[in-house]
């Protein structure tokens, strides 16, 4: 008789939001059943993503006991809650906590809307004003960082989590729009080769190149090269 | 009380995200100083204490640097006041905590930008799509609160949580676009569970002296509209 992984995740593999959930679900080791929308791409969506999250059609999704979580970092948070280990994603002092969610935030705010655009715009105005505004908000980030080991200090938490994915785009920003984060962010670099020590983050992170494929070939196909 | 103690709130009158944070400082029953700041003139303690978005509300405990952004503030409250005697305002089991967080993160994703167009823009065809999208999302929640309420009269069943307050917050906004616009969002026939519910929140204790009052909100848009040399993005507090 077949029995139903308890936790499945619904997921596409270059999703940045995916790699949350990803990370999240190695860092406190639980055994996941793993579900690609292979067709994302193509804009076709399983019946089991309609009807898991209803009101975005969206990944990721973790499907828990039947029920669905929707929404990377609420379903991050929602991991730490439910599966206790001794590395908690988010601290336990509430104004730890507060900064933490401040930052995961910035990150959905203010850096996943240019960094995900970026490679699909032609050059010209709205490249170099997009271009721009990510490079203030990743001196905000670098600045934010500073000296300590991860967002949060010590400790690799939901910080880090929510912006570390988007570490597998840095080598298309470079290619796509010159923007070299290892030259003008070597705090954020470090802080990203720090996260890849981590099983977690190096098991969950697509590969930088072929991030850029799949970015290149899209491209072309909209025109944009 | 205690430097250590003591809770300062920035805001400005109209904001709904300011009114979030001061409805769950109000359930904890926690005594607080409201700063008042100029939403056209930002001051420098503003600036200071929020230097990456600019905006109120902003919630200094103590001698701690300041916690930004309104559901954040209140996650932070309702964890700092947990014992205070009052009810919880995150649920305490995580799936239902994981739906609450979900619909108030709804609520600004998708009905506060189109609020934000339908009070600082004047330009008709974005007006019209914010109207569209605004009864849309409200649809929406009329079908989250039947099943999050379960038959009671809040998104927290008795009493109050996360979602109503992130909800309630944009009432008085609501019911000034109806005087304004002439059109109910809130509508008996569509969506009447939610025209119950507001009645409800509105006459809560926490939230009764914090939500102005729609015809101020009516004012101060003819006021924004003349003194419109702002940006919609700029003008947007959260």
């Amino acid at each position: 008789m077949a029995s139903e992984k308890e936790v499945k995740l619904l997921d596409f593999w270059l999703s940045p939001f995916g790699v949350r959930t990803r990370i999240a679900l190695e860092e406190k080791e639980v055994e996941y059943e793993y579900k690609e929308e292979k067709n994302l791409i193509l804009g076709e969506k399983s019946e089991l993503l309609l009807k898991s999250n209803p009101v975005h059609k969206k990944i990721p999704v973790l499907i828990h006991h039947g029920k669905p979580i929707c929404e990377s970092l609420i379903i991050v948070q929602y991991i730490d809650e439910v599966f206790p280990s001794k590395t908690p994603i988010l601290p336990s002092d509430p104004y730890a906590r507060a900064l933490s969610r401040f930052w995961a935030d910035f990150v959905d705010k203010k850096i996943s809307q240019y960094a995900l655009r970026i490679w699909r715009l032609k050059k010209g105005e709205e490249l170099d004003e997009t271009k721009k505004e990510l490079v203030e908000n990743l001196r905000m980030l670098e600045a934010e960082l500073g000296e300590k080991k991860y967002f949060g200090g010590e400790d690799f938490g939901l910080a880090d989590i929510a912006f570390v994915p988007f570490t597998s785009w840095f080598y298309s920003l470079q290619a796509f729009a010159l923007l070299s984060v290892e030259e003008e962010f070597p705090k954020l670099t470090a802080w990203g080769n720090r996260c890849l020590e981590r099983k977690s983050v190096a098991k969950s992170l697509p590969e930088p190149k072929k991030v850029y494929e799949l970015l290149s070939a899209r491209r072309k196909e909209l025109g944009v090269e | 009380m205690a430097k250590e103690d003591e809770v300062k709130l920035i805001g400005v009158w109209p904001s709904p995200y300011v009114a979030r944070a001061m409805i769950a400082l109000n359930l904890k029953g926690v005594e607080y100083e409201y700063i008042p700041d100029d939403l056209f003139n930002k001051s420098e303690l503003l600036l200071k204490f929020n230097p990456v978005y600019k905006l109120v509300p902003v919630l200094i405990h103590g001698d701690k640097l300041p916690v930004c952004e309104s559901r954040i503030i209140v996650e932070y409250i309702d964890e700092v006041w947990a014992s205070s005697g009052r009810p919880s305002i995150l649920p305490a089991d995580p799936y239902d905590r994981a739906t609450a967080r979900f619909w108030a993160a709804y609520v600004d994703d998708k009905l506060a930008p189109h609020c934000r167009v339908l009070v600082w823009s004047n330009d008709e065809k974005s007006i019209a799509e914010a109207k569209e999208q605004l009864l849309a999302a409200v649809l929406q929640l009329e079908e989250a609160f039947i099943e999050c309420s379960k038959g009671k009269s809040f998104f927290g069943g008795d009493t109050i949580n996360f979602v109503d307050i992130a909800l309630g917050s944009f009432l008085s906004w609501m019911k000034a676009f109806e005087i304004i616009m002439g059109k109910n969002f809130l509508d008996k026939t569509k969506t009447p569970r939610l025209v119950e519910w507001a009645e409800c929140f509105r006459s809560v204790d926490a939230a009764k002296d914090v939500l102005p009052e729609a015809e101020k909100l009516v004012e101060f848009r003819k006021f924004a509209m003349a003194a419109r040399r702002v940006t919609v993005a700029d003008a947007a507090t959260k």
